[in-house]
């Protein structure tokens, strides 16, 4: 019916072409709607009172002083609000034996870590909240804290949730092939041992809600600064047990997510009983220092991994133990078991050896909880691997693009499965990895960094090759019981002046989703991308979906669109052809024109047939009932996920005398299927390395031996910015799915996947003539400068 | 621009209060030095000077000062203006961080402040952050403090009791703790006009530009051709105050700048500096770092900086 | 003003009057003493388009023009901005101040989630207002207390550098 997908020459043809984002405008001209800048009338502000405290009982809270304070409407404790919200527990059934304590929007009788929210007051403005909270007395007893993985272990270590047999939340084991038999066969065998921080998302914009409960129509309008409104949606049904219909969760603009925003936070329940209470709008935006010790954390993974290869190269086996380290209890809805889950189902994806051995094990902690951010396990699983791969290059004087070359699953052996168990349809390693080869110049890179060697110049170059997973299908929670749809909807209507709005389940968090749902939608139905007009983000307006998250926007948002899309064309067309005395597939739109198919000679605007059919239906021949409303259902048959795949590269340069670590150049040769946007996907992927080279060599939560977070400020925990970032060379192989049309996977979490990896590569490539390694991220100066022996 | 935040907010967790939003407090606007020392005066202990506020505003928002009164200075023309007074060049407290970059008189008669300048935060604070009040704060891990220790700066002080002059030397007494009185406040600094046989020279190591640095250090060297006849060397984020390196200063003067003598001035410094317990660089490491600076640095003042 | 009162000192939380130009016209605002520019633009004066990132001056998002430089509108109470000139986002995109840097940033997609643009805007406008030619490294060195968590940056100094270039080839710096 339509033209190939790729062409790019026809008219209205959007896919695969870079245009600028319609909605960045408003965000350019200081008119964002972040739910941060809603004021709504009556509305209040709730501040909470925190622990100080990693582990302690409360023994008592005295709010009296506070409540009497002017300007203050209501101090709540977590007694208060268990009376009206039930408990909810982060497990999920396909993650056999994980155990987890319930929760409550505030807590009865215990803290678990230093910076949880113990009392709400909520008052005129957040100034005299402020007050308020330094009014409010609480007793604690302190209870025995658990803060390491090692203290967390031990065989009579003080138990996080008492009553409970130990400090391990889950266990995996994964066992494939002949592991024991591989390494005792090996020519050669690496090992090591790895650690990787705790790190935060540090969105922009803080989490940030608004609930207003309004008791005369016993309606809750939640404004929620989230990736996904649908789960929010029922969770706050039936944790306040108000019926579905009767809540609505509205996503407006947003100021970053990247995964952190789609948990359930203590203080955004609360404050949704603390409207239900009051029955006035009450507002809670996280301050910066409460974001660090609120949000959810991730990483903080200590891996030890060995590797067996033959006398030529050849990956025979990788055997592996993960240790995990989550907070006190395991995160709602998502779990906070599921980044250490894809570590080990990801590691050693790239390549081709059979025999593989991991387990798992997940353990409590008195720290706030972890769960899923941005390439969730990918970074971990990533640098492992790599690592190990380089360590074996090194050990069989191999370059380290010949081992991969050697080792990666060839582009024409597919469909292959993981020993790890993950299907994979089509990926491109090989091309990747040659076309990275020629993009960063590799040779010249050598020579350069033999040169500079000789003037006691330092480089490093370091390459990382990746597997992404994306448009994940119910395997990934629905099957465990979680409410969370991996079906997408959407609504496109051609409106009475020939427009089309198009209401779609998928969210925009500024990765461009309203801008390549409208590409889809203008091209297939064959008009100008102005002439669409995308709405997100509402439960009231737009249909139920999974949202966006896990690199599931494009993929499955976009066929869904493009499935509707289509299904509404099918719709104009037919009632073209009535008018036109036309077979409908004589017909074709393009540029809101139908056209005859054959010679594209324009005989109608669209814009009449919709004319026609909304105000003179009297003219259609009779039994006409023009259908120019379609809603449409997509979910992802087929293959679980959508992997995608690419490899990294970068320069850097260490000074061995201070330990800094200068950034020249990134490159990337990335595999996202079909392309919709070039811009937008480059601008995901150089925000995705950024984010991983902070993590390389910045980020971490860093804690005292009293569970006290050191670092919770924008000026001691140290995100990427402006002046060290390199700049980013990015190159593509296309290879579509074939599970749907469109053919697009995600691109979310490409760039973060391997960045750090990639780093840690080049400062052992950098450091290897020293004859120091660093096995830790972030790198700092005082781990270069230690493992040169400098201090 | 805020200073010694994780340590400060540890303990803020100590107090059990998450802030944002100040305390409340009354604010008064002086047009004149004898304004607002009457203000301070009349307020007790519970008044506060501001000028650029880049640090005060912060420590206030987080309810880690809360006084009574705030004092706002920014707006008394007396504690304005760069201008030569005999061998000096006088820097009134309210000139901005900018200005020292844009100032021709800073670039020409203390190029050690011209230089120190961009690594003072970023644009932004340095547009309104106020000379005056970076010397008065005192505060270790910044640049500016430090090198007033380097020019022999003196520091001149409004307060009850009249108008005086104390050298940089004998200015930085502790951790944020200066021979400041309650309710003094600095007019100027007087810096002596850089000279045609000096030299100067500043760096710093910090992980990201504008962060607090993990060491850094300006010196000022007067020499009879590459002989040293004189020399001041200070650092900054190695103590509890900026903090000028004797021992290394001795182990330079009246020798000729060599690698020898560079690394018996890095051999020095194991005596004049005592680094902090610090979690993210022990104190061994800030060592090695500030020898490895000293080196470069004086490297730099020998190719004639 | 005029000299100091007693009545000051009992006055802690009392508004007080302060008037302000923003954006070209004339406000008079009451404000408690304790309340940041960032939080009376935000909430009395309804200019939402400064954000507040970190409220520590920190992230770069809240910065506005103050007498024609840029300033953290957080480090700063709004008592202190007492007879200022004060210019939001707002602002410069009515009066057109910024106009081809808010077109190249769209073109070149220097933004993602938006948060930090305000704050990317005002700070580029002031570089380009005090060197024509910016290297990259000069642009990402006045960017470097501006915070961004989608974008990696590049596209942000690409804009500016576009920006930068044109202005110089129509004469108009």
């Amino acid at each position: 019916m339509s033209a190939p997908l790729t062409s790019l020459d026809r008219p209205n043809s959007y896919i695969g072409r870079s245009v600028p984002r319609p909605n960045a405008k408003r965000l350019l001209a200081g008119r964002g709607r972040y739910v941060s800048d809603l004021r709504l009338p009556r509305m209040l502000h709730a501040a909470f009172l925190r622990s100080p405290h990693a582990h302690a009982k409360i023994l008592s809270i005295n709010t009296d002083e506070a409540r009497a304070l002017e300007g203050v409407h209501l101090v709540a404790t977590g007694a208060d609000l268990a009376k009206i919200c039930t408990p909810w527990t982060g497990t999920l059934d396909h993650f056999k034996g994980m155990t987890s304590a319930p929760q409550l929007p505030l807590p009865l009788d215990r803290v678990v870590w230093a910076g949880q929210a113990v009392v709400a007051v909520v008052a005129e403005n957040r100034a005299i909240a402020e007050d308020a909270l330094e009014l409010i007395e609480v007793d604690y007893e302190d209870l025995p804290i658990v803060v390491d993985i090692d203290g967390a272990r031990e065989a009579g270590s003080p138990p996080v949730n008492p009553g409970s047999a130990s400090n391990v939340c889950f266990r995996s084991q994964l066992d494939n092939g002949t592991v024991d038999d591989a390494f005792a066969h090996a020519a050669h065998v690496v090992e090591e041992e790895f650690s990787f921080g705790r790190h935060t998302a540090v969105t922009l914009e803080p989490r940030a809600i608004v609930a207003d409960y309004d008791p005369a129509a016993g309606m809750l309008t939640v404004h929620h600064g989230t990736q996904t409104p649908y789960q929010f949606q029922d969770l706050y049904s039936r944790h306040y047990g108000i019926p579905e219909a009767r809540v609505r969760v509205i996503a407006t603009d947003i100021g970053g997510s990247f995964g952190m925003k789609l948990h359930v936070y203590h203080e955004d329940m609360a404050v949704v009983g603390l409207s239900i209470l009051l029955g006035r709008p009450v507002k809670y935006v996280a301050d910066r220092i409460e974001s660090f010790v609120s949000d959810i954390h991730a990483r903080d993974h200590r891996v030890r991994a060995r590797m067996a290869l033959d006398a030529k190269g050849e990956i025979l086996a990788m055997d592996v133990l993960d240790l995990t380290a989550i907070g006190a209890f395991s995160t709602y809805p998502r779990t906070s078991v599921v980044e250490g889950n894809q570590v080990i189902r990801l590691i050693g994806a790239p390549y081709r050896f059979r025999n593989y051995r991991a387990t798992l094990e997940v353990i409590f902690q008195n720290k706030v909880q972890t769960s899923q951010y941005r390439a969730v396990g990918h970074p971990i699983a990533c640098a492992v691997t790599e690592r190990l791969v380089d360590m074996a290059a090194s050990k069989l004087g191999l370059d380290p693009f010949a081992i991969r070359a050697q080792n990666v699953i060839a582009d024409d052996a597919y469909p292959q499965t993981s020993p790890t168990g993950y299907r994979f349809e089509a990926l491109s390693h090989q091309a990747c990895l040659n076309r990275l080869h020629e993009l960063m110049n590799y040779e010249g890179l050598r020579a350069e960094q033999v040169d500079l060697r000789k003037r006691g110049v330092y480089r490093g170059i370091g390459i990382a090759t990746f597997v992404e997973i994306t448009n994940p299908s119910p395997a990934f929670y629905g099957v465990g019981g979680a409410r969370i749809s991996s079906q997408d909807g959407a609504i496109v209507s051609l409106t009475p002046s020939g427009e089309v709005r198009c209401l779609i389940s998928v969210t925009e968090q500024g990765q461009g989703t309203e801008a390549i749902i409208s590409q889809i939608v203008a091209d297939q139905l064959g008009l100008a991308q102005e002439h669409v007009k995308v709405i997100t983000g509402d439960t009231e307006v737009t249909p139920h979906g999974g949202a966006t998250w896990a690199c599931r926007g494009a993929g499955i948002g976009g066929e869904t669109a493009l499935q509707a899309t289509r299904a509404l064309k099918r719709n104009i067309l037919e009632i073209a052809a009535l008018i036109l005395q036309e077979q409908p597939s004589a017909l074709d739109i393009i540029d809101g024109d139908v056209v005859d198919a054959g010679t594209r000679n324009q005989r109608m605007p669209i814009a009449e047939i919709a004319r026609i059919a909304y105000f003179r239906s009297d003219t259609l021949p009779p039994g006409t009932q023009a259908q120019l409303t379609v809603s449409h259902h997509f979910a992802p048959q087929g293959y679980p996920f959508a992997f995608t795949n690419g490899i990294q590269g970068c320069s850097l340069e260490v000074d061995v005398d201070t330990g800094l670590i200068k950034l020249l150049k990134h490159f990337i040769v990335e595999d996202c299927g079909r392309v919709i946007n070039p811009m937008l996907v480059d601008e995901q992927l150089r925000g995705g390395i950024v984010q991983g080279l902070g993590a390389a060599l910045f980020e971490e939560c860093r804690y005292s031996e009293t569970g006290q977070l050191m670092n919770g400020s924008l000026a001691d925990y140290l995100v990427p910015m402006p002046m060290e970032m390199p700049d980013i060379v990015i190159a593509h192989v296309e290879t579509p799915t074939a599970d749907t049309e469109l053919g697009a996977k995600g691109v979310g979490e490409a760039g973060t996947a391997a960045a750090s990896a990639c780093v840690l590569n080049a400062v052992n490539d950098a450091l290897a003539p020293l004859g120091a390694t660093i096995n830790s991220i972030p790198i700092t100066p005082a781990k270069v400068l230690k493992a040169l022996k400098r201090f | 621009m805020v200073t010694n935040l994780a340590s400060r907010l540890v303990s803020r967790w100590d107090l059990e209060e998450t802030a944002v939003k100040a305390k409340a407090f009354s604010y008064f606007r002086a047009a004149t030095i004898d304004q607002a020392l009457d203000a301070h005066a009349r307020a007790g202990d519970d008044a506060r000077f501001i000028a650029g506020g880049q640090s005060l505003v912060p420590a206030l928002s987080l309810r880690l000062q809360a006084p009574r009164l705030l004092i706002d200075i920014t707006h008394i023309g007396e504690l304005r203006g760069v201008g030569r007074e005999g061998g000096y060049l006088r820097i009134g407290a309210l000139t901005r961080h900018c200005e020292m970059l844009s100032e021709p008189l800073i670039a020409e008669f203390a190029p050690l402040l011209h230089a120190a300048a961009p690594f003072v935060a970023h644009p932004a604070i340095r547009n309104r952050g106020t000379f005056g009040g970076s010397v008065a704060l005192a505060d270790p891990a910044s640049e500016f403090p430090a090198m007033t220790l380097a020019l022999d700066a003196e520091i001149e002080i409004a307060g009850p009791s009249g108008c005086r002059r104390v050298k940089a030397d004998d200015f930085f007494i502790d951790l944020f703790e200066t021979a400041l009185q309650p309710g003094e406040l600095i007019t100027a600094v007087y810096v002596p006009l850089f000279k045609a046989d000096q030299r100067f020279a500043f760096d710093e190591l910090a992980r990201r530009r504008g962060d607090y640095a993990l060491v850094g250090c300006g010196m000022l060297g007067t020499f009879t051709g590459e002989h040293i006849d004189d020399i001041r060397i200070s650092f900054f984020s190695v103590g509890n105050t900026p903090t000028r390196v004797r021992g290394a200063e001795r182990a330079l003067i009246g020798a000729r700048l060599d690698a020898e003598r560079i690394a018996a001035a890095q051999g020095a410094l194991e005596g004049d500096l005592a680094p902090p317990e610090s979690d993210e660089v022990p104190p061994a490491m800030r060592l090695h770092l500030a020898r490895v600076l000293l080196g470069r640095l004086l490297g730099r003042l020998g190719e004639g900086a | 003003m005029s000299g100091f009162g007693e009545a000051h000192l009992e006055d802690a939380d009392e508004t007080v009057r302060v008037r302000f130009v923003v954006n070209d016209r004339k406000v008079a605002c009451e404000v408690a003493p304790r309340e940041t520019l960032v939080d009376c633009l935000r909430n009395e004066l309804e200019l939402t388009g400064t954000h507040a990132g970190c409220e520590m001056g920190a992230c770069g998002a809240c910065l506005v023009q103050i007498d024609g430089r840029a300033v953290h509108s957080c480090l700063m109470l709004a008592v202190q901005a007492d007879g200022a000139r004060i210019n939001t986002i707002e602002g410069l995109t009515e009066n057109g101040a910024i106009a081809d840097l808010q077109a190249e940033f769209h073109r070149r997609n220097a933004l993602q989630c938006g948060f930090c643009t305000p704050g990317m805007l005002i700070n580029a406008h002031e570089l380009l207002s005090q060197m024509a030619q910016p290297s990259r490294e000069q642009i990402r060195d006045a960017l470097s207390g501006n915070y961004c968590r989608c974008t990696g940056y590049e596209a942000i100094v690409d804009a500016i550098d576009t920006v930068a270039k044109a202005r110089s080839a129509g004469g108009t710096t």
